[in-house]
């Protein structure tokens, strides 16, 4: 019987449930298929979790970076203010528009949070804590979380409103452009590492804090901070949310969605920027490497809160930036960029120059 | 292979609970539609025409680029894994590459494709 990497971690609970199953006769295969749906299920919980607290904790930066006190009647500073949003979204009533695409406007939320979720089978929250290690891990994140674009693009389409549409067009275009220089700044990582698993990369980062790659690459911070840019625009976040500009575009592509279907999108945004997040923190940061007195899921957790509280700073101190800024800043600074500092790691990686 | 496994299963399983939340806010929302409500929004505006239309080709030129920055970088990936065992022969040749293309974005930026109007 082989588990799926996570189990070490949550041997008891798969243990107590596989001799459950078993002793029903299921066969080896199907106690690992549900096992993979139980584990599915945890990552759902844990991403909700996630995203409502950061969603309270985005409104608490900002209040506070406003001097404003933002949600304070739901608990402790209303700490339980995103759950009341949410029940209070599950009964909105489902404003449709009449001229619709229906298939279109409908699978649009759908698609938009798979892409977001799927990014976690690769995932590493802790030692022994991931889903499945694919030897492609970090390409497959590219790949799926990729797929949020066309989610855009279909609300955009399917919602048959003009401010929707030039929402997802612009979004596409964004995140088209910036994933370029994301992708540029990853390389440098896996240059150095020799492997695209997200398990290679992390254990490869072990031992003292100059084993991280912001630091032990050549010109690390620069391929941090240009990553870091790229990462906030693909989850189309402040200085770069064009896409849904409230004072243009009153929402973008999410405008003709309520109810449940724009809590899907809501909860798509904030597991991106949770992704996002993460990756930085897994690929520059030490992933879940650290002092041992500490579990590791704990330096996980923390390393990739920090990177969001860089985002949020980021979000509530910066101006938007303009369509043509954004797409010239990318194209000619942040790809010519990037692909210098990947050949400079090239070369430096040839001659031995690191450490 | 079993692995991969995972991916499918997730997609059910992600799909599956959304579904369901939505089955959820079905039987307990209010359903009330009449024909302003179901109109496009267009700030208080009676909508005017479809909005399926010829779109700004700019877009389209940007995602040409992509197209082709996406390819090379793809070409890349397995350069970057393998770069340990490969030497000087990988790296003049991805230079020479990474240079070809860089021509091709110059060729771009001078034509004014870059430039949004």
């Amino acid at each position: 019987m082989t588990f799926p990497v996570a189990v070490l971690e949550l041997y008891p609970l798969f243990r107590w449930l596989s001799g459950v199953l078993e002793s029903f006769g299921f066969s080896a295969n199907t106690v690992l298929i549900i096992s993979y749906a139980v584990l599915g299920v945890i990552m759902f919980s844990a991403l909700s979790i996630i995203a409502l607290f950061l969603v309270w904790w985005e409104r608490k930066i900002a209040a506070h970076m406003q001097q404003r006190f933002g949600p304070m009647r739901h608990g402790w500073h209303g700490w339980y203010q995103t759950i009341m949003d949410a029940i209070k979204l599950l009964q909105k009533e489902d404003v449709r528009v009449a001229s619709r695409d229906k298939i279109v406007y409908f699978w649009a939320p759908v698609i938009c949070f798979v892409a977001a979720y799927l990014a976690y089978i690769v995932m590493p929250w802790g030692k022994n804590l991931i889903v499945a290690d694919f030897n492609i891990g970090i390409l497959y994140i590219m790949a799926v979380t990729t797929f949020t674009v066309i989610a855009l693009l279909m609300a955009g389409w399917g919602s048959n409103n003009k401010y929707a549409l030039l929402g997802g067009m612009r979004s596409a275009a964004q995140v088209v452009s910036y994933e370029i220089p994301m992708v540029a700044s990853i390389l440098t990582v896996i240059l150095f590492v020799g492997s695209m698993s997200m398990v290679d990369i992390v254990t490869s980062q072990s031992g003292w804090i100059f084993n991280w790659f912001i630091f032990k690459l050549p010109f690390g911070p620069i391929a941090f901070v240009t990553y870091l840019i790229a990462a906030t625009a693909e989850a189309n976040r402040t200085p770069f949310d064009i896409p849904e500009a409230e004072q243009e575009l009153v929402a973008g592509f999410n405008i003709e969605y309520s109810g449940m279907k724009f809590a899907m999108f809501f909860l798509a945004e904030f597991i991106n920027m949770f992704t996002v997040s993460a990756l930085a923190a897994t690929l520059f940061l030490g992933g879940w490497n650290g002092w041992s007195f500490i579990p590791s899921w704990a330096w996980f957790l923390m390393k990739t809160f920090g990177v969001v509280f860089l985002m949020m700073l980021i979000r509530w101190t910066y101006p938007r930036l303009r369509v043509d800024q954004l797409m010239e800043f990318a194209w000619k600074f942040l790809v010519p960029v990037t692909f210098a500092n990947l050949i400079l790691a090239a070369v430096i990686k040839y001659a031995g120059w690191h450490w | 292979m079993s692995e991969y496994l995972s991916i499918l299963i997730f997609i059910l399983i992600g799909t599956g609970i959304v579904l369901f939340t939505f089955l959820l806010s079905r039987l307990i929302r209010p359903h009330n539609p009449y024909h302003a409500k179901n109109l496009n929004y267009e700030c208080a505006e009676e909508p005017v025409g479809n909005s399926w239309f010829q779109f700004n080709n700019r877009f389209y030129i940007f995602a040409l680029i992509f197209v082709i920055f996406d390819v090379e970088v793809i070409f890349l990936f397995p350069w970057a894994v393998a770069f340990g065992q490969l030497g000087l022969f990988a790296l003049v040749e991805m230079v020479i590459f990474i240079l070809i293309l860089f021509f091709g974005i110059f060729y771009a930026w001078k034509k004014g494709a870059l430039k949004w109007v």
